[in-house]
């Protein structure tokens, strides 16, 4: 297996608690990685050390390492604005920022001055906004702001958002969660469609979504990762008598 | 991958810059405070003496004799005292009422509005209100006057800071209450004031920590005398006015003992302002989250 | 509303069952309170009224005599005389709430900043008792401070200093050899007003979902650039009511300025200059005000142009402080 981030050793603590206990995975590149299992299990504190949003909460601490392409994101003299770059992030609710649709998707790329000129920044905000299914839309009102849109529309454009910065991994924090049905179905299918270019981590709660996206799975309770493996072995043949509990809907 | 920092890069220059620029701002904000009371001890400690504390002005003391400023002490206890008293009796019905009756309605931000504004009118215009009621009705300075315009600075701080308490107060409590088959005003005035009795204290601390201070209000109302007052019609000395004065004197002994007269008055207000801390953290202990 | 006692007494079902005896009386009681209480609302909205009135009819006598424009517009200042121009203690006090002002900002912005979106909680405990105790501060004692810290520092470090570097500049033209003035009040009040303007702008800060941080930091932003590029346009509004309220602050200090700020009635050009503030003036002449026809009145005049100029500062910036807390986002 081809991994991209390899988890080693991993302990995360809120306080004095314990939220991951020596997390020791492997995530493959250009796939979709599924983490469940049961809420408080932890997958989204896990989640959040891969771009690490984990250390935003206070009083935090957390050993181990977890490395991208090789690199141990938590070395001391690697850039986190650099990890956060590589590693976007499609947060649980949409947060639009408060400006204009238009300055949502190049706002990132201001940031790290990926274009040369106002032309580029145009055709790049249309490109990814065609890639996330929200162009035709929006093309009408790029400068409304954002907050006008619809909160599907709002996720997709995260999306958007997020692809612009060029990251190399997407992470999805339950990214359907807030939405409806069919906005959740579209945020789906892009997901899938990215997969040959992205590698994706997608937190869930729902087991059916984990089954239609996953390609690898983990599954995670009280803070250790129980199973993982590719998604066929672990949906057909859990080896683990909690995971087959889990998938049974026992709890 | 470069993902490893290149601290000369120009949005990680800024961020140093600026964090460089936050602690300064805060060293400077935080020297200032030690700087105030570094200056007030060093040069107060000297010249405070028992006598100070325990004395009225003898004859000469404006000259350099005998005496103390005890006058002063006691009048602005009183004073503080007598406002903040006045100024709970009108607090907390209007902070009960916020809480019980008006909760977020249009009338209840009006008159919290109101009371901010209030809060924002220097000490002065109350003291130059107080003098033209005076003028009106007749009055002499007077440790009355002198409450009087004392309690009306002290309550939209005293009010303000209990509606930020008792609003605090958890809903359940007070619906558990209501359940029971309380009517409000009960509920007002035995839950909501003995569960917040911690906060309520607190913010009657710090109304008399600024009454006690105040120099402008009571400068007009009040008078100074070297007498300890005797009555509510007498006028009366108080502490922030016994600084003032004496460091108008030519006489560098009696300027010194200014400067311990500000001694005193920064060791009184710190401590009641101390005394509503704790009671603060007590209250953040034992109410209901 | 007191629900419970009207579907009470309106229903039926319970005025045949008879209620407890207890309960008349009882929310009578809660009634007659509810009244009281009401009544006693309306206090500090009427206490607003009452003080602009009183000063205003007090003040009536010099205001029917002269034109508005020549009392506030007018330079010279002799009572003894008839001339009431306040030109001078206005454009002081304007001077000295300024340079306060100045010198405040920028720190305090920075520690609120600092505070709200750096420290950790650790520090944010320690800092809250530093600005209570500055608050708690009596602005006499702010006096004392000024006379024995400020008023020095101004007159041995810096008017020499701007003598040195920066003579050339009119507004630092050092023009009288004490360190009393328009800088030594200013600093005092520009630490006076420091808590106040901090502890303000750190609520607005505060108003800010976490949500939007995050958004910018996840594209990988550097924090600076995530406040100034998203955190600093949503506050800026409130940053603005917070300066005005410390403008509004200082604008009515009386004794801690009066103490440093030199007390002479002359249109300053430089910071160095004396100047004599409205509240100095007041609190300064109160002794003869009976004495000199009409003193009294433009006086409590000065009180009256202070207490309008401060009312519009206050009610403005409390109202925008109250949109930007209740904001609906997104």
């Amino acid at each position: 297996m081809d991994a991209h981030i390899q988890v080693k050793n991993l302990d995360a603590y809120y306080n004095k608690q314990q939220a991951l206990k020596n997390v020791n995975i492997e995530i493959p590149k250009n796939q979709i990685t599924v983490i469940m299992g049961p809420s408080g299990c932890g997958k989204t504190t896990l989640l959040k050390t891969f771009n690490r949003f984990f250390e935003l909460t206070e009083n935090t601490k957390l050993t181990g390492e977890v490395l991208v392409d090789g690199q141990n994101i938590y070395d001391k003299d690697v850039d986190v604005t650099e990890v956060r770059k590589v590693v976007g992030l499609l947060a649980q609710r949409p947060s639009p920022l408060p400006m204009s649709i238009y300055d949502n998707v190049v706002y990132g790329m201001h940031l790290h001055k990926m274009k040369k000129d106002r032309k580029e920044y145009k055709e790049a905000v249309r490109h990814y906004l065609e890639i996330a299914g929200l162009y035709e839309e929006v093309k009408k009102r790029m400068h409304d702001p954002a907050t006008s849109l619809s909160i599907g529309q709002q996720q997709r454009l995260c999306l958007a958002r997020g692809l612009a910065v060029e990251p190399e991994i997407i992470l999805g924090d339950e990214p359907t969660s807030a939405l409806d049905p069919i906005s959740s179905q579209n945020i789906e299918a892009r997901l899938l469609e990215l997969k040959q270019q992205y590698t994706t981590v997608i937190v869930t709660h729902t087991l059916r979504q984990a089954k239609r996206l996953a390609d690898y799975v983990i599954y995670m309770y009280l803070g250790e990762v129980i199973e993982s493996g590719p998604a066929k072995e672990v949906f057909g043949n859990p080896k683990h008598e909690r995971t087959k509990q889990y998938l049974e809907g026992l709890f | 991958m470069g993902m490893k920092k290149n601290r000369l890069e120009r949005r990680h220059l800024m961020e140093a810059f600026m964090k460089a620029l936050m602690y300064i701002s805060f060293v400077i904000v935080a020297g200032a405070l030690g700087l105030i009371l570094w200056t007030i001890i060093s040069r107060g400690l000297p010249s405070l003496t028992w006598d100070m504390v325990s004395q009225v002005p003898k004859g000469g003391y404006y000259m350099g004799k005998e005496g103390g400023i005890l006058n002063a002490i006691i009048g602005s206890l009183y004073l503080a005292a007598g406002g903040t008293l006045l100024a709970i009796l009108l607090s907390l019905p209007i902070a009960l009422y916020l809480k019980t009756y008006l909760g977020q309605s249009k009338w209840g931000e009006y008159v919290r509005l109101s009371l901010d504004v209030l809060w924002g009118i220097p000490s002065i215009v109350y003291g130059a209100f107080g003098f033209a009621l005076m003028i009106a009705f007749g009055m002499r300075a007077s440790l009355l006057a002198g409450i009087l315009v004392l309690a009306l600075v002290e309550l939209p701080i005293m009010t303000r800071a209990m509606d930020e308490v008792i609003r605090r107060m958890p809903a359940d409590l007070e619906h558990a209450a209501l359940a029971l088959g309380s009517t409000k005003f009960e509920v007002a005035l035995n839950v909501v004031t003995r569960q917040m009795l911690p906060g309520i204290v607190t913010a009657i601390l710090l109304a008399f920590g600024r009454g006690i201070g105040d120099a402008a209000s009571v400068l007009f109302t009040a008078g100074y005398t070297d007498r300890i007052p005797t009555s509510l019609m007498r006028p009366t000395a108080s502490l922030p006015l016994a600084v003032f004065f004496q460091l108008g004197s030519p006489y560098p002994e009696v300027r010194e003992r200014g400067y311990a007269a500000a001694l005193i008055l920064t060791i009184i207000v710190l401590a009641v302002s101390f005394g509503a801390r704790w009671l603060s953290g007590r209250l953040n202990k034992y109410t209901i989250k | 509303m007191s629900e419970s006692t009207s579907i009470f007494s309106s229903n039926p079902k319970t005025e045949g069952r008879s209620p407890r005896p207890s309960a008349a009386p009882r929310t009578r009681r809660d009634q007659a309170a509810r009244r009281l209480f009401f009544i006693m609302t309306l206090l500090p909205i009427i206490l607003i009224g009452i003080v602009a009135f009183a000063l205003l009819v007090r003040a009536w006598p010099i205001l029917s005599v002269y034109p508005l424009s020549d009392l506030l517009g007018g330079t010279v200042w002799k009572p003894n005389d008839g001339i009431f121009g306040f030109q001078p203690f206005i454009i002081g006090t304007i001077w000295v709430t300024i340079v306060g002002l100045l010198l405040a900002v920028p720190p305090c912005i920075l520690v609120s900043i600092y505070l709200a979106e750096y420290a950790h909680a650790r520090t944010r405990t320690l800092a809250k008792p530093v600005l209570d105790l500055l608050a708690a501060i009596p602005p006499v004692v702010y006096g004392v401070w000024g006379l024995l810290a400020i008023v020095p520092f101004v007159d041995d470090v810096a008017a020499p200093f701007a003598e040195r570097w920066l003579g050339f500049i009119p507004i630092f033209e050092v023009t009288q050899p004490t360190g009393f003035g328009i800088l030594a009040g200013g600093i005092v009040l520009a630490v006076m007003i420091a808590p106040l303007i901090v502890s303000v702008t750190f609520e607005v800060f505060l108003t800010v979902p976490h949500d939007l941080r995050h958004a910018s930091l996840a594209m990988g932003a550097t924090k600076w650039q995530t406040i100034r590029n998203i955190v600093l346009p949503q506050v800026l509004p409130g940053i603005i009511a917070a300066v005005v309220l410390g403008a509004s602050r200082a604008f009515g200090e009386t004794i801690a300025v009066l103490m440093v700020v030199g007390n002479v009635a002359n249109i300053p050009t430089s910071v160095f200059d004396t100047a004599y503030p409205l509240p100095a003036l007041i609190a300064n002449n109160y002794g003869e005000m009976m004495s000199i026809p009409l003193y009294d009145a433009a006086l409590l005049g000065a009180a009256l142009v202070l207490l309008v100029v401060i009312l519009i500062f206050n009610i403005l910036s409390t109202l925008v402080l109250r949109r930007v807390a209740r904001r609906k986002w997104a």
